[in-house]
């Protein structure tokens, strides 16, 4: 039977939860895994997956393995990799940035950002969306390796299902030749208090209309549900926003349970983000805003007064 | 060296019909495929001579794949000051991103540039893939998602890649593949001790009637596939295609009132 090769994504030190994503594709690809931590601490991080019923947990520790850089993440994990058939990652900027880098190391077809897995008697079939959503095509790997990023959308996180799969560590390979021409100057991390896009219950975005008053109006609704902020392209083009919170076909895709775009017209690049969310509401002073053929609740009206009303009114 | 592929109509996406398993763009424009505009923009602001406008400092090579029509993709981009074409003739059930990756690797071995501006993704397959498996075929370093190029001194960039919470800045060395993400068009994103005095506007730039003239004559070859990439077997198979599940629209309500109610007892999200 195949067996599966899952990398974990950490950030200061932990494993971000999109690891657990990864994590839910092979369990419904219905197929054995183990999991991958690269890292400066990766053995204390990989303690944290213990209980997600891993074959294997294998720490990849050196301090050169500090920041992900493809150039010295890919050999590590093309070398574990030989001993498996599957390689899985998720379809985070980590991720998309390395697979192909280790996909081509290991001569494997890449099926990118899948949303579905079929295991049709171990023949494996993925399912990805294509042309900003409007298709999802079914692709199957034709190489004895295969690689796979993995939506963090459409894979709602795993669970821990109990057990202590011990950490073991494996050595690191030595960087490409590459590694020599690429340093890492800084990280420079967006501060904020708001949960990540990938994992909150609910989003508030907001579009080009919130102009420079894009914090002032959104933040406090978003503070009163505990959700993460999110923006259309327009709006971090303009500089209302920072560019991290972009949702759509070329930012993050996401699903929360619930998601406001106000101010935002709903063009197809950010329905291609969004429109996997359970429940969607639309502030739009514009009643033909494409946004309302996908809303589950539309308000027309003008967002700089309909936004206060909403807070006094989630208040009472 | 920029790839450069055209896409059907991306603002038109929806209208795509599946017929029997297939996609079908009947009726579509084919368009460049934004994100490598912004990669030709990019270069034509990296080879800008601020001391002698009328020159350029680097040549910008733009390669497509495809057939014979995808070269009004590349006249286009010769339009807006690209020297030379490649047209490397193929359908696209010919290729993967793999094959493109493979076949530009052995491009770069004969036209040997020093830097390959890539866009991140095309946006039909949304693929995110080309740059990062050229760079690993060539042995290069990747700076993926760039929405801020700093030529530092014409040997190594110092990139700002766009990711996942904030921006991670590194610095490579070239030869290097750079993969743009959509903030590089911005006024200030691209800057080098070249630089000319004047502020770019943000967005591409257009070509001018003149130049759309004079891109008729510059250089544009073709280039068969086999010579490039001997093995032009898949590793991705599409077995079919089918629609996304409809969203229906909802309902517009009156008042603020009245979508708190609503999300409260009907969609129970709060
Ligand atoms: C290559 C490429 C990739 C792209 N990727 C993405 C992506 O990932 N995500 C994305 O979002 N976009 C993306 N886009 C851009 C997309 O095509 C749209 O241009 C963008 O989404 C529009 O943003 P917007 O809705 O904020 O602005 P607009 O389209 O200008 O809409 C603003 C809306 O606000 C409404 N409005 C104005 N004032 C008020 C008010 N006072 N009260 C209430 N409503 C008001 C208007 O009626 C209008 O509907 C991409 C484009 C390209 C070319
Ligand atoms: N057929 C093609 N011809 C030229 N360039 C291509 C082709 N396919 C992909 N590319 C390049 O690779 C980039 C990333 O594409 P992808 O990895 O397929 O999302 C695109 O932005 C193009 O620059």
């Amino acid at each position: 039977m195949s067996q599966i090769l899952l990398v974990a994504e950490l950030a200061d030190g932990h494993v971000r939860k999109s690891t657990h994503s990864a994590i839910a594709f092979a369990k419904a690809a219905n197929l054995p895994f183990s999991i991958l931590v690269l890292g400066a601490n990766a053995s204390a991080a990989g303690k944290e997956l213990e209980a997600f019923g891993a074959q294997k947990i294998l720490a990849a520790e050196d301090a050169s393995l500090e920041h992900p850089l493809a150039e010295r993440y890919a050999p590590t994990i093309a070398a574990v990799a030989a001993a498996f058939d599957i390689v899985a990652i998720t379809a985070s900027s980590f991720g998309k940035d390395l697979a192909p880098r280790v996909a081509a190391k290991l001569n494997a077809g890449y099926a990118p950002d899948i949303s579905g897995v079929t295991n049709n008697g171990g023949k494996l079939s993925y399912k990805r969306p294509t042309y900003a959503g409007n298709a999802y095509a079914h692709v199957e790997i034709t190489t004895p390796k295969q690689v796979v990023s993995v939506r963090q959308s459409e894979f709602l996180a795993a669970e821990p299902s109990g057990g202590n799969t011990p950490v073991e560590n494996v050595a690191v390979a030595p960087a490409d030749a590459a590694a020599a021409r690429i340093a890492f100057v800084s990280l420079e991390a967006a501060k904020s208090e708001r949960p990540d896009l990938g994992e909150a219950r609910v989003i508030v975005s907001g579009g080009r209309a919130l102009k420079e008053k894009f914090a002032e109006v959104l933040d406090p609704l978003a503070q009163l549900l505990g959700a993460a902020v999110g923006a259309s392209r327009a709006a971090c083009d303009a500089g209302y926003a920072p560019p991290e919170l972009q949702v759509g076909q070329t930012g993050r895709v996401v699903a929360p349970a619930l998601y406001f775009a106000i101010g935002i017209s709903g063009a197809i690049q950010h329905l291609a983000g969004m429109k996997g969310s359970k429940t969607i509401v639309a502030i739009n002073k514009d009643p033909e805003a494409p946004i309302f053929q996908v809303a589950d609740y539309g308000l027309v009206q003008d967002l700089f007064t309909a936004v206060p009303e909403l807070i006094a009114e989630l208040k009472k | 060296l920029v790839p450069l592929k055209r896409v059907s109509d991306p603002d038109n996406a929806n209208k795509i019909k599946i017929n029997g398993g297939k996609v079908e763009t009947t009726g579509l424009e084919w368009k460049p495929n934004p994100f490598d505009e912004y990669a030709v923009e990019t270069a034509l602001r990296l080879t800008e001579n601020g001391a002698a406008p009328k020159t350029r400092l680097g040549e910008v090579l733009v390669v497509s794949f495809g057939p014979k029509e995808v070269e009004t993709t590349l006249r286009a981009a010769l339009a807006t000051g690209a020297d030379r074409a490649i047209r490397v003739d193929a359908t696209d059930d010919q290729l993967d991103g793999d094959l493109v990756a493979r076949a530009l690797k052995a491009l770069v071995e004969r036209e040997k540039p020093d830097l390959i501006l890539i866009g991140k993704q095309q946006v039909e397959g949304d693929s995110n893939q080309v740059g990062q498996l050229l760079a690993e075929y060539l042995g290069w370093p990747q700076a993926t998602f760039a929405g801020s190029i700093k030529s530092e001194d014409d040997k190594s960039l110092l990139v700002h890649r766009e990711i996942d919470g904030g921006s991670m800045v590194v610095r490579v060395t070239l030869p290097a593949v750079v993969s743009v993400d959509l903030r590089i068009v911005a006024p200030n994103s691209v800057q080098s001790k070249h630089s000319p005095a004047h502020k770019y506007a943000d967005g591409v730039r257009f070509a001018a009637l003149m130049a759309i003239m004079a891109a008729k004559k510059k250089p544009l070859v073709e280039v068969k596939l086999a010579e490039l990439a001997p093995d032009t077997a898949l590793k991705i198979k599409v077995t079919s295609y089918e629609a996304p599940p409809a969203r229906k629209a909802g309902v517009k309500l009156k008042t603020v009132a009245e979508l708190v109610n609503k999300l409260k007892t009907e969609a129970r999200v709060l």
